[in-house]
């Protein structure tokens, strides 16, 4: 797993408080993840925080699974 | 139209002298001091460096991880005292009407450690605004009657009141009132509060509202005493579940004492002076025994606001002796903030839960750390120094006062 893809896992057990099985590239932050639409705001300002890059609104609403959040950091960040 | 009847049917109590309701009332008994060196924070710099800080407290013991990073603490405290309340009520929560059960807090100020620490990250930036999405929910003071609600399915009123040191029992006022008018059954009542931070100590320390007695904490709240020199900022919080009479009875609730009225009135003079003469405090007094139906005779025990400041503690008396004449002589009165130190919305609840215990135990609690009487107060007011006493109480009356002139008065009956 790359050095991306363990900050993102161990940001999501963190914030969300769940088990770190659940976090499984398919969980769905919402669906499966129990983040209400706060906590998903949330994490993407984790994320932008942790990495220092700004993840604009539209791309932002596009992240909803922890593969996607994984995916979309391993190509932005720098 | 009839008024029905309202009782207390649970408590909860989390202070600087305990952390349940029968903890709380022992502190209370024994005259215990809840003030020692601010533990929250590096107090170095600032002119008071004590308050009445809650202790032991571990939010983790109480809720998980997640849900105790979305409340600022006095949040928490308004869960844990909602949650002794409810369990000490023994209402069973599956058959009660939940549309006709509500939730009526009180909080002063509300998340002042969460706008503290929010803003203070926003100034440390480059004005690029990065606001947590839990800012605003964690700092609105009615929060707190919102999870209350979640966490019970409570679907009948639910709202914060805001009047300063006397929001609980403005709190308690409602809840008794809406009540009595049939809109709820039962209310899960009283206030929390947790300003002991940076901001809170230097705002109240600018007003010049505290005691600066640093080289003596536990002795600093004085109420009454001619050395007091303004009040010792206390953090925590009070619950009471309020009941209709014929619902507490019909389920075999044990009742504490019936709520039999209450009082409001503003002085309309200052933003925080008293009025010199206590005339919004005199008023307050008239209407809550108005309210109540009885005669001031009839009242045996006050939990006075009492906060150890120069001037209020001085107007207060006078208005006890106004509204009560000779029979201010024969009332046992009180300051519990000497021990608990001042909760500020939160006060009106623990003190309420003070007086309720005092009722059912026949004690009251003391006024500690008197050491010089003040010839601009009447002594031969009994305002039970330094160790509680023993009287039978049929009825009590606690007052809180706010900054902003708002006045509350409520009055407790054995029953």
């Amino acid at each position: 797993m790359s050095e991306i893809a363990q900050k993102v896992k161990s940001i999501i057990i963190d914030k969300l408080g769940v088990e770190e099985s659940e976090v499984t590239p398919e969980a769905s932050f919402t669906n499966d993840l129990g983040a209400d639409s706060l906590d998903t705001v949330e994490l993407i300002m984790e994320f932008e925080k942790e990495f220092n890059i700004s993840i604009p609104d539209d791309q932002a609403e596009n992240i909803s699974t922890v593969g996607q959040a994984i995916s979309y950091l391993e190509e932005n960040v720098k | 139209m009839t008024l029905r009847r309202v009782v207390v049917t649970g408590i909860g109590a989390l202070t600087p002298i305990g952390n349940t309701a029968s903890e709380y009332w022992q502190g209370l008994i024994n005259g215990v001091s809840g003030a020692a060196r601010i533990t929250r924070f590096d107090p170095e710099k600032f002119r008071t460096q004590f308050a009445c800080e809650v202790k032991n407290f571990d939010a983790e013991q109480h809720f998980d991880r997640k849900e105790a990073r979305k409340m600022d603490p006095f949040t928490q405290y308004a869960m844990v005292v909602a949650d002794e309340a409810i369990k000490d009520s023994k209402l069973d929560l599956e058959t009660i009407d939940l549309n006709k059960a509500g939730v009526i807090w009180g909080s002063g100020i509300g998340g002042l450690k969460t706008f503290q620490e929010e803003v203070k990250s926003y100034a440390k930036g480059d004005n690029t605004p990065r606001f947590n999405p839990f800012f605003i929910p964690k700092m609105i003071a009615d929060i707190s009657a919102g999870y209350i609600s979640i966490k019970y399915g409570f679907h009948g009123p639910n709202f914060v009141t805001v009047s300063a040191c006397a929001s609980a029992t403005n709190a308690l006022i409602d809840a008794l009132n809406y009540i009595r008018l049939g809109h709820m059954d039962v209310a899960i009542s009283g206030g929390s509060e947790a300003a002991v931070t940076e901001a809170g100590m230097g705002g109240f320390n600018a007003m010049k509202a505290l005691s600066e007695r640093n080289d003596s904490p536990e002795t600093a709240s004085r109420p009454f005493d001619k050395d007091r020199d303004g009040f010792v900022l206390g953090e925590g919080a009070g619950a009471l579940i309020l009941e209709e009479y014929e619902h507490a009875k019909a389920r075999g609730a044990k009742i504490y004492a019936e709520i039999i009225g209450g009082g409001m009135s503003a002085d309309a003079h200052h933003i925080t002076a008293p009025h010199p003469e206590g005339l919004g405090a005199t008023n307050v007094m008239i209407n809550a025994l108005a309210d109540a139906h009885i005669k001031p005779e009839d009242v045996d025990y006050i939990n006075v606001h009492g906060t150890s400041t120069p001037l209020g503690d001085i107007s207060e008396t006078l208005a006890i002796k106004k509204v009560f004449g000779d029979h201010a002589y024969k009332l046992n009165i009180s300051s519990t903030k000497s021990m608990t130190g001042h909760l500020l919305g939160a006060a009106g609840a623990i003190e309420a839960v003070a007086c309720v215990k005092a009722i059912q135990n026949g004690i009251v609690p003391p006024t500690i750390n008197h050491f010089t009487d003040d010839d601009q107060l009447d002594n031969k007011l009994n305002l039970t120094f330094n160790k509680a006493q023993e009287r039978e109480i049929n009825v009590a009356l606690s007052n809180t006062f706010g900054f902003g002139g708002h006045n509350t008065s409520i009055i407790f009956r054995k029953i």
